[in-house]
């Protein structure tokens, strides 16, 4: 990026005027008017040749931030439209991700719920068993079904050993999505640094032309009842008027009656 | 007990549905924002409204606010899930009639004790 605008022509020609104002004061209290409106026509002129010379100025360095800027970098097919697209790309990978991650986990739960309603079962039975209260009969059921549990049970658990394998992969994405958030953070920054500096040149102009912007300065005006609006996931947890936790959130509306 | 997920992401719809499943509730329906939950509780007969704050079209708080002022829905118990964190944002959540705040990221359990203190309320 270019250097940060600097006006230095614009201070001399202040020390300039300074020097000629005074003198025409001077000649106007001896009286001599003439050499008083000369005074002030050379004025005009320090004026003029700073303004042409910080023109000239203003106008290359512009130009280079402009360059800078890379014109390329707004509208279709620019570094912000692709930003735009590499953040719609992170959407995307998130929310497939998560839904594979619910898919294998719904998947997962009833094999893990049937497992274990089935040993509950036969912990029961075999229980019984030891105890001697099992008829012939139904020892014969209970080793038929221990012999097809251990059978379901070696496959299911392989299955939901497989599907946390599954959701361990899925959650590939933080690396991707973490790379494209990066470059376009950097891209961001980028583009303040360089608004920034178009910014002063611009406060230069108007410094040397003697422009003022009404209200620019002023504070933006606050209504008397402020919206509240969204403001999504605060990242900071220590900025004033922000809560820490869910028992923050509890101790809030306790302290409000609920 | 007929419920309402809004919220504009599917994950976290799917999550919480999940969640109100577990707690034994499994007729639920979903909404993406406000605008198109509206009709529906308007339409439905549901007993229960969760929704997020932070959505396109209409907000949850406008939604909660809506609610409270239909004269057949101002009663509907309302829980804001949303990663809106603060104070102010909660105090305009309670002034508004909410009946429960969750913020994200939340767990089962803090989900579960927030609907159990509501019904609680509500019944009692």
């Amino acid at each position: 990026m270019s250097e940060s605008y600097q006006s230095i022509g614009s201070q001399q020609s202040s020390e300039e005027m300074k020097l000629l104002a005074q003198t025409m004061v001077e000649s106007l209290e001896r009286g001599d008017l003439g050499q008083a409106v000369a005074l002030v026509n050379q004025m005009k002129e320090v004026r003029d040749k700073t303004l042409y010379l910080e023109i000239g100025r203003l106008t290359r360095a512009l130009h280079e931030s402009i360059k800078n800027l890379n014109i390329e970098s707004v509208g279709a097919g620019s570094e912000i439209d692709k930003a735009t697209d590499k953040l719609q790309y992170v959407i995307e990978m998130t929310d497939k991700s998560a839904n594979r991650t619910m898919d294998l986990v719904d998947a997962g739960i009833p094999l893990a719920a049937t497992l274990n309603e089935r040993s509950t079962a036969l912990r029961e039975q075999w229980q019984k068993f030891l105890n001697k209260e099992l008829k012939p009969d139904e020892f014969r059921s209970l080793t038929r079904d221990i012999q097809e549990y251990l059978v379901d049970s070696e496959r299911h658990s392989r299955q939901i050993k497989d599907q946390f394998s599954e959701i361990l992969l899925a959650q590939d994405f933080q690396d991707l999505t973490g790379q494209v958030i990066q470059k376009v953070a950097a891209l961001v920054r980028d583009v303040e640094s360089r608004l920034v500096n178009l910014v002063v040149m611009a406060g230069t102009v108007d410094q040397i032309t003697g422009i003022q912007h009404q209200g620019l300065d002023a504070e933006p005006e606050v209504s008397e009842t402020k919206e509240i609006v969204a403001e999504g996931p605060q990242i900071d947890k220590t900025v004033d008027g922000v809560v820490a936790s869910q028992d923050d959130v509890d101790d809030l509306l306790s302290s409000l009656g609920f | 007990m007929k419920i309402l997920i809004v919220d504009d992401f599917s994950t976290m719809r799917r999550i919480v549905k999940n969640l109100l499943r577990d707690l034994g509730f499994t007729n639920t329906a979903e909404a993406d924002d406000g605008s198109t939950a509206l009709p529906m509780l308007q339409q439905g007969d549901f007993d229960f409204l969760v929704t997020d704050w932070n959505m396109p079209g209409m907000s949850g708080i406008d939604l909660l606010k809506k609610v409270r002022a239909d004269e057949r829905l101002r009663h509907l118990p309302v829980l804001m899930v949303t990663a809106e964190a603060k104070r102010e944002q909660i105090v305009a959540a309670a002034q508004a009639g909410v009946n429960g705040y969750v913020v994200k990221p939340f767990t089962a359990a803090v989900l579960k004790e927030k609907i159990e203190k509501i019904f609680e309320r509500v019944e009692g």
